[in-house]
């Protein structure tokens, strides 16, 4: 791997600056006979905020499914924070500091708020506390003896948030959390997402939404038919929009 | 001075009824081992019966030959069947995570089958007698009936094993763990918790509460082969009458059934042992998730 390719692509910040946080290589993931990805190569650095793009079903689900382990067949390489995943159970993959935020958020419903907050075990130091967490989502704070799944759409989805956060889980794989919701809810996630980008943490965000991801990623990776077929800085967002219409617009 | 109930002594009625409450213990800590299993497992344990029967052997075996007595039999007993219980999913049930529950069905069914048959070779399948133990010898002349002590202990012993599991899982963190890993196991374990091992855990403890229940039984029913398989079909009702995956639906259903076959027993006798599968019936024509299961 040519670390002066990789260097332009995190936008001419020094090689000795960057520390590989996620290097997938030569990623295969198939459902029983289908071949849902095709050879996946990126690599993440510590501290940056990226998308993964593209419509439904290019893939992007499936990357980050195969990161935390929950593709039963995968090939490849993928090392995360310097070790080799590729053939590891998810519950050692995510001690290895990763919190993972499904799609469809996956909120217990036979565990009340708190419960849901508190379910995931600790997998690294500095994780924010409960207090910090219902600080920052409010509503969960008052709402925390309610059955987990009697909440709304944002508030489950705040409560998904919450719950990785506290682990202590620095690398965050984030699947379509503004999906269906309410604008000023996901003004709220944007906010969040800011925040935690100042505080260190680096984040894969799997988005349909383009407006809410363009302002806050770093680079943005497109996929389709499980290749990835562009990586675009966020520099390069006007002079490659024709790559955002050829694979995103539906 | 009452002599008669809806025309019937209260003596056969009280009589029945806790006869029936005891049964229903037996139900309830049985279908409460089921419903553990199946909830982590999703699998229907049809070597329950077997196990509760290994219970009440293991139980004879360490009074005899260890000399621990009753009591040491009653914590030992269902230790070391959970022990077996916990070899069996790692060499055999983990193998079947992901096929058809049907496969799950027949290895436990097949599993019951040669343990049964192993046993009925050495042992016959005449009763060997187990003692009461001395403690709980006697009883009580309640006026109306005669409550034998060691009865009444199964009651309680029962009611404390299944107060103890509800404890266990709606009021602990490896509880949140058990309910959590029931919905979305794959989600669990992408959370770092030893979902494997949380699994291995629950068929263990699902395999002890039968054990528990031969023990229990040994002194009642005598020590038999046979005695597990001749119970296990009624707790399968129970267990489709309660809904699967539910504790507290497990235990109360489990001693509701043993009070209506019991009161059947006063009033038609005939039907007392068709009753639990005439509600089930009802139960599941009106109710197919079971009174407390969640309907998908």
């Amino acid at each position: 791997m040519s670390y002066a390719t990789e260097n332009h692509d995190i936008g001419g910040r020094h090689v000795s600056e960057a520390i590989e946080e996620i290097r997938i290589q030569d990623l295969h993931a198939f459902y029983g006979e289908s071949h849902a990805l095709h050879g996946i190569d990126m690599t993440v650095y510590q501290g940056e905020l990226v998308t993964l793009l593209g419509r439904n079903g290019s893939g992007r689900t499936t990357t980050l499914r195969s990161i935390v382990g929950l593709i039963g067949h995968r090939t490849g390489s993928i090392v995360l924070k310097g070790e080799e995943v590729i053939r590891a159970a998810p519950h050692k993959i995510a001690h290895l500091g990763v919190g993972y935020c499904p799609e469809e958020r996956g909120i217990f419903s036979s565990l009340n708020v708190e419960e849901n907050l508190m379910l995931p075990p600790s997998v690294a130091p500095g994780g924010m506390s409960v207090e910090e967490l219902y600080e920052m989502f409010p509503n969960l704070a008052e709402r925390r003896k309610s059955q987990g799944t009697r909440l709304s759409g944002g508030e489950q989805q705040m409560l998904a948030m919450a719950r990785i956060l506290r682990t202590g889980a620095n690398v965050l794989l984030l699947d379509e959390i503004t999906e269906g919701l309410a604008p000023v809810i996901n003004d709220k996630l944007g906010e969040v997402l800011i925040e935690l980008k100042t505080r260190g943490y680096t984040i894969i965000l799997v988005e349909q939404n383009f407006r809410f991801a363009a302002p806050l990623a770093d680079r943005h990776f497109i996929m389709d038919h499980g290749h990835i077929v562009a990586t675009i800085h966020k520099d390069e967002l006007e002079e490659k929009s024709h790559v955002f219409d050829e694979y995103l617009s539906v | 001075m009452l002599t008669e109930l809806l025309g019937f002594p209260p003596q056969v009625l009280f009589g029945q009824l806790l006869l029936g409450l005891i049964n229903g213990a037996f139900y309830a800590v049985l279908s409460l081992g089921l419903a553990v299993i199946f909830g982590l497992l999703n699998i229907v344990n049809f070597a329950h019966g077997a196990l509760y029967m290994l219970g009440a052997f293991a139980a004879l075996g360490i009074t005899q030959y260890l000399g621990l007595g009753y009591w040491g039999a009653l914590i030992v007993a269902p230790i070391a069947v959970g022990a077996f219980g916990i070899v069996i999913e790692r060499l055999l049930l983990r193998r079947l995570a992901g096929v058809d529950h049907l496969y799950g069905l027949l290895l436990t069914f097949g599993l019951a089958l040669v343990i049964e048959g192993t046993f009925v070779k050495f042992f016959g399948s005449s009763g060997l007698p187990y003692p009461t133990p001395k403690a709980l010898e006697g009883g009580v002349n309640l006026g109306f009936m005669f409550l034998p002590w060691y009865r009444a202990w199964v009651v309680v012993a029962s009611l404390l094993v299944c107060g103890a599991t509800w404890f266990l899982f709606e009021r602990t963190k490896i509880g949140a763990y058990l309910r959590a890993g029931t919905e979305n196991p794959k989600l669990l374990q992408a959370f770092g918790v030893n979902v494997p091992l949380l699994t291995t855990l629950a068929y263990g403890y699902g395999v002890a509460l039968a054990a528990f229940a031969g023990v229990l039984a040994a002194p009642i029913t005598q020590v038999n082969p046979l005695m597990g398989s001749n119970l296990i079909i009624v707790v399968f009702a129970v267990v489709v009458i309660g809904g699967m995956g539910s504790i507290m639906g497990a235990v109360v259903t489990g001693l509701a059934m043993g009070v209506i076959e019991g009161l059947t027993k006063v009033f038609w006798p005939e039907a007392s042992a068709t009753v639990i599968f005439v509600v089930m019936a009802i139960v599941l024509v009106l109710r197919p998730a079971g009174l407390f299961g969640k309907t998908a």
